[in-house]
């Protein structure tokens, strides 16, 4: 078989993510481009308990759990501490849902962008708190139900676009990424791999129970968010410059709407606004990405 | 493949909460409702139901055909809805 | 080297010795020439070290536990305000047993905004797990640096050195820099048998149940009792190697003494003449300066209050609804002993209100007076 992302698994079997999480197969990823030469931080977050009970882990590399607001800076704490030994070549790792994140993680990761601390931070967003049982997150997307925003006071705040707080920090890259499209999720981490500075990785990672949709459907369900517009794949390099990693033909939102419980409540109308907030979006990302060609054109490869 | 740990005083742990030991130890087959059934007529090798399995519970044989780890596998079901071939059934536990 | 040095400057020199590998820090008043320091002795090369300059003290500790984690000796200083704000990450690097030092200047907190002394920040901290020394001296904050990272590293528990905002970190005395190679030699390198490892690749702080949860906090507890013998036994190599030896206590004209001064900081300094105008007037008087709080040398003080006539304790801190922690927990110790002395629980200071020689003086006054103490709490200069 030719395998399109690296064969080996660093991750192992046994972990306690739920069937079909999007965060389990998110990390797969990840270890698969970072390899074992990597240290990771948790804050708190599902994989704090996917990870599994101590006296075990399913990893496989080194890991600090810490605390919830504190993943980006104890990250800059490690690579600090193995730059004073010279171990320079390790990849470190901040690994956060979105509530560490978009919420209560934001003061340090911006301290670290700030100062570009040479670690790669991954955002696995699933969209709200799944670990203490789907509460609201500013990365809950607008219309959304959850235990907090109830369908009859669904989620009335657009999501936090954490991709353009991050880029405004000027740091070397930031890229969005779909557990749908491991080959694409791949490249980046290899890309992120290979520069110095902060690297910002959004992952749209899909939540069978919190989205209240079928686990066989968490991957089709990623893919949908990209085809639909509502989660689109793009880089921005230097802070300034966008690049679309793909710009599909978009598809009728409500493909991605329907199978999820959390969207049920919706009218046709509310469809209809979430679905112009989605192309308004799309459209900024596209003229942005039209503005940057010349300076994608000058550097040839990546 | 990690053994279980099995301490029966403090002066067997370590200093603080280290992990000893991996996952693997957690069987987690048992938590599976449906079972993932490879029709290998249909199938094409192509590899995608390893690729898209978020518990590495799907391992490609000599021949290049899926062999599903049921010690492991939870029974999601994205192998059976992304395979192009439609090769992967999903059946009821008995 | 004997070089005039600020408090402040006593902390940096310290973490210097110490060869700190990874230093992440905050300005706060009255911490700033910590930092400012160190930044330079970086700046200019004097320090071999990775300087994080962090966005709040919350992130300072936390880089500290991640630089820690990975096996670089690690230091940072803060007061106050930012002590309180680490107070959630201050657990976190004991429950991940993580050798980080780290000076804290007293100040009291707010509101009212203030910037004077007063302990009550870093005894709020006192439940943490860190391992606390309270500093008297430009010359003893240095030493008690080299000193926490020799016990830290021990134990894998962190160190507080403790010292009074202005009257010790601003004020400026002669201080005995060792030479680097005598350090080298009294604190070795540091090797963390538990750092994050890629050839041992491990997961630390993992969920833990009822099973296990309670030994790992029995763990603690018998290494930071632990941590008193290593506390007595590295001050006295310490003298011997640098003619300044340290203890957990320090005492002053004690041994024929029947009226006992309980105190720390700078109002112990100031409490020696005091002691000796006494002594002058005709009362046996003596004092004990409590140098390591956590874990408290509660044998010690037993061993050393036991059959006096009359104990008072000082404290620049309180717990309200209670008293001072150093006359609560001294109290605490003596109570199942059958000769325990009657104890006054003296409250001054706070805020940075001056202690002179007069105010102690009237503490030993109205001890002296009274047979027997009413109540925990005395108030010693409240304007009425």
């Amino acid at each position: 078989m030719k395998y399109t992302i690296p064969a080996e698994e660093v991750m192992c079997s046994g972990h306690k993510a739920c069937q079909g999480c999007g965060a389990a197969l998110a990390m797969r990823y990840a270890l698969k481009a970072l390899g074992p030469r990597t240290i990771m931080t948790f804050p708190a977050c599902c994989w704090s308990v996917i990870d599994g009970p101590f006296p075990y882990s399913a990893v496989g590399v080194p890991l600090f759990h810490t605390a919830f607001e504190t993943a980006a800076v104890v990250a800059s704490g490690i690579r600090a501490g193995l730059d004073a030994r010279g171990e320079e070549d390790i990849n470190v790792v901040a690994w956060a849902g979105d509530g560490g994140t978009f919420d209560i993680g934001i003061q340090a990761l911006s301290g670290t962008t700030e100062r570009n601390d040479n670690i790669i931070y991954v955002c696995y967003d699933n969209e709200a708190y799944m670990n203490t049982g789907v509460q609201r997150s500013s990365a809950t997307p607008w219309g959304a139900v959850t235990s907090t925003t109830p369908a009859r006071h669904f989620k009335q705040e657009r999501k936090k676009d954490m991709m353009a707080i991050l880029a405004a920090h000027s740091i070397p890259y930031t890229a969005s990424a779909s557990v749908a499209y491991p080959e694409d999720f791949v490249k980046k981490l290899n890309y992120a791999k290979s520069i110095k500075g902060t690297k910002f990785l959004h992952i749209l990672a899909s939540c069978p129970p919190g989205w209240r949709s079928a686990p066989e459907l968490a991957v089709q369900l990623a893919r949908l968010a990209v085809q639909t517009h509502v989660f689109p794949l793009y880089e921005i390099h230097e802070g300034r410059y966008f690049r679309m990693s793909m710009n599909p033909k978009k598809k009728p939102i409500t493909e991605y709407l329907k199978p999820q419980g959390r969207f049920r409540h919706l009218t046709e109308e509310q469809v209809a606004d979430m679905d112009r907030m989605v192309d308004e979006r799309y459209e900024y990302l596209l003229e942005q990405a039209e503005r940057s060609k010349p300076y994608f054109e000058d550097k040839k490869g990546n | 493949m990690s053994e279980e740990i099995k301490w029966t005083k403090e002066s067997d742990m370590p200093l603080m909460a280290m992990s000893m030991g991996r996952m693997t130890v957690n069987k987690t087959g048992s938590w599976r409702n449906l079972r993932p059934v490879v029709d290998k007529d249909k199938c094409n090798k192509c590899g995608i139901c390893w690729k898209f399995c978020p518990d590495v519970s799907i391992k490609m044989d000599a021949e290049d055909y899926p062999v599903v780890d049921l010690e492991y596998c939870k029974g999601c079901g994205i192998c059976a809805t992304e395979c192009p071939k439609d090769a992967i059934t999903m059946v009821k536990e008995s | 080297m004997q070089k005039v040095i600020m408090g402040n400057h006593a902390l940096s020199w310290g973490a210097l010795l110490s060869r700190a590998e990874v230093i992440a820090a905050y300005p706060i008043t009255p911490q700033t020439e910590v930092v400012e320091l160190l930044s330079n002795m970086c700046a200019d090369g004097d320090l071999d070290a990775q300087f994080i300059k962090v966005e709040s003290e919350h992130s300072a500790m936390a880089a500290s536990m991640g630089a820690s984690a990975a096996g670089a000796r690690t230091f940072t200083a803060t007061s106050a305000q930012g002590l309180a704000l680490m107070h959630e990450v201050l657990h976190w690097a004991t429950g991940a047993r993580l050798p980080i030092v780290m000076g804290n200047i007293n100040r009291a907190m707010a509101p009212p905004w203030t910037i004077w002394t007063e302990q009550t920040d870093s005894i709020s901290e006192r439940d943490t797990g860190w391992l606390q020394i309270y500093t008297s001296s430009i010359q003893e904050i240095m030493d008690s640096v080299i000193q926490a990272y020799k016990v830290a590293e021990q134990v894998y528990l962190p160190v507080m050195v403790v010292l009074d905002s202005f009257v010790l970190s601003h004020t400026n005395e002669n201080c005995d820099i060792p030479d680097q190679s005598k350090v080298d030699a009294y604190l070795p390198k540091f090797e963390n048998a538990y750092k994050l490892d890629v050839a041992k690749p491990a997961a630390y702080g993992g969920l833990t149940g009822p099973d296990w949860y309670y030994e790992l906090r029995y763990k603690i507890q018998k290494d930071t009792e632990r941590s008193l013998d290593l506390f007595e036994e590295t001050g006295k190599e310490f003298g011997e190697m640098f003619g300044r030896p340290y203890g957990l206590v320090e005492t002053y004209k004690l041994d024929d003494a029947e009226i006992v001064l309980v105190t720390s900081a700078s109002i112990a300094s100031t409490a020696r003449p005091v002691i000796d105008q006494l002594r002058e007037e005709g009362h046996k008087a003596g004092l004990v300066r409590i140098r390591v709080f956590r874990p408290f040398p509660s044998d010690l003080l037993r061993k050393l209050l036991q059959g006096r006539k009359k104990v008072l304790v000082i404290d620049r801190n309180i717990s309200f609804g209670m008293s001072g922690a150093f006359y609560e927990e001294t109290k605490a110790a003596l109570y199942n002993e059958k000769s325990a002395p009657p104890m006054w629980g003296y409250i001054a200071g706070l805020g940075g209100r001056d202690v002179p020689v007069d105010v102690i003086k009237e503490t030993f006054l109205e001890t002296i007076k009274e047979d027997h103490p009413e109540g925990d709490i005395i108030w010693i200069g409240v304007k009425k």
